[in-house]
């Protein structure tokens, strides 16, 4: 199929279709208008609290501990998922251990955390960072060992020593990979960071803001904040897409 | 180039068993044999990408690690580094070697030169064509003026046009450097062709089953191709190597 004068219009059907729904649904009766109000009012109370309402500050408080999640997991897992990556036999010592923690849902570590670190920002970034650590562990380690062969090769014919072959040839080889984890690890300490705002004693962030909304029914508030979280996680994963391609330029090429 | 009591298993095969091999410097040498004989093995183990089991390799009595080699593989795509231009795959080995950047710089733009080469180097692998690749990685194991280079089959993964026109070019490359080249084949025309001495492999555990030499005047052409000689040394190639492939 050729592509049409108006195919960039696509993406916009989906979202049109959506608020047509909602319109109907409200408007058309078939739903309360206390549990669902009007897309109208939802958008109105997004904007004015974005502009200068709570609700901007909560988004930027959510961003910021998703933001020092992600960057203290990737500090720790990327250097270590080298060193595991690049010691196959070191890596499945450990493998299940990791699988094992990778599997467990980090919402139910809140109550260890909770002890270790107190009713505060440390406990919901110290649980995201863990959760998306080992995400990102996971993915680095493979991308080391998926190291294509006749790569390494080449590099040791031209008489590269094994720490150069690390840094020149395996690093640069993972890269790609790195990056499915922290794309995944963010999008999932943003989950983590979320829920941890509901429940874990906060006066911010956006998973606090639409728990409130909802204690006292302010339903158009609730679903801005909602949209509010959508939005945040479709601009990271974005931003991520973004910098990936500028800078592994040859991924999948 | 000498190869004494080579030896090499797989599991319970033995590819090589007691080798012996001469190889004189300055040639262009093919490599041909039954399927899984070992060619490869044969130039990796020379080029130390794989372990021998037993036996020595020395070049002019000198081991590996003393002396300068250039080794391209097969498949180009996973031989290059995507993340250089092809400008600085070339200069890569340089680098290892803690050349100064401007002597790299120097060396690379020399040896293009000299052997006028029409590429656009700051293109990234990914963007040139298969055979373009296989040149780059030519060049990278030119650059460092090798002692002796090994090819493994590297124009099978191109298609015929650009099989050709490589040839030529490493024809070229070898008259102009004259370094010992050991061109691993599959195509027994191929093999004939570049080849000052065709060296023909048994079943495993291999042995020379002959080491035959072609004479023909450089640079050849395509005429080279339909010449009596050319015909009659590769129809004598062919029968011994029918004759291994019929050996039980």
């Amino acid at each position: 199929m050729t592509p049409g004068r108006f195919d960039g219009l696509l993406p916009f059907i989906g979202v049109f279709c959506l608020i047509a729904v909602w319109y109907v649904a409200v408007h058309g009766g078939l739903v309360d208008p206390v549990l669902l109000p009007t897309p109208r009012a939802a958008f109105d109370a997004f904007i004015k609290g974005m502009t200068n309402g709570k609700l901007g500050h909560d988004f930027l408080r959510t961003v910021e501990r998703t933001v020092w999640a992600t960057f203290f997991a990737a500090i720790i897992a990327i250097p270590l998922g080298i060193v595991l990556g690049s010691a196959e036999r070191l890596y499945r010592s450990f493998e299940f251990v990791i699988d094992f923690f990778r599997s467990t849902p980090a919402s139910a570590m809140f109550p260890l955390f909770l002890v270790l670190f107190g009713v505060g920002d440390g406990t919901k970034i110290s649980v995201a960072a863990f959760g998306a650590a080992l995400v990102i562990l996971f993915n680095v380690a493979y991308g080391v060992m998926n190291a294509r062969k006749t790569r390494l090769l080449a590099a040791k014919a031209m008489g590269a020593s094994r720490l150069r072959v690390l840094f020149d040839v395996m690093l640069l080889e993972s890269l790609p990979q790195t990056f499915v984890g922290l794309r995944n690890g963010v999008s999932l300490a943003l989950v983590i960071i979320v829920v941890a705002e509901m429940f874990i004693g906060s006066r911010d962030g956006l998973g606090h803001s639409v728990f409130e909304a909802q204690q006292l029914f302010d339903m158009p508030r609730m679903y801005a904040a909602i949209f509010a979280a959508g939005a945040l996680g479709y601009a990271l994963n974005l931003l991520f897409q973004t910098v990936e391609r500028s800078f592994v330029h040859w991924g999948g090429r | 180039m000498t190869i004494r009591g080579l030896s090499k298993r797989f599991g319970s095969t033995d590819i090589y068993e007691n080798f012996d091999l001469d190889i004189p410097r300055g040639e262009l040498i093919t490599v041909f044999g039954p399927n899984g004989c070992g060619k490869s093995t044969l130039i990796n183990m020379i080029a130390g990408l794989i372990p021998l089991d037993a036996g020595e390799v020395l070049f002019d009595g000198m081991r590996l690690s003393e002396i300068k080699f250039g080794y391209v593989f097969q498949n180009y795509r996973e031989a290059l580094f995507p993340w250089l231009r092809a400008f600085d795959n070339i200069a890569y080995p340089l680098k290892l070697m803690k050349v100064p950047k401007a002597e790299r710089t120097a060396r690379v733009e020399k040896l293009v030169d000299r052997l006028g080469i029409r590429l656009d180097l700051g293109l990234y692998p990914y963007q040139m064509s298969g055979g373009q690749q296989q040149l780059v990685s030519i060049l990278r194991a030119f650059v460092v003026e090798p002692e002796i280079l090994f090819l493994d089959e590297p124009f099978s993964a191109l298609d015929y046009e650009m099989t050709l026109f490589m040839r030529e070019q490493l024809q070229r490359l070898f008259m102009e450097t004259r370094t010992t080249t050991i061109v691993v084949s599959h195509d027994l025309e191929e093999a004939v062709y570049l080849a000052d001495r065709v060296l023909l492999l048994s079943r495993h555990p291999a042995r020379v089953a002959d080491f035959v030499p072609f004479d023909a005047e450089r640079p050849r052409t395509d005429a080279v191709l339909s010449d009596k000689g050319f015909v009659q040394t590769k129809a004598h190639c062919l029968e011994v190597f029918q004759r291994e492939v019929r050996r039980t």
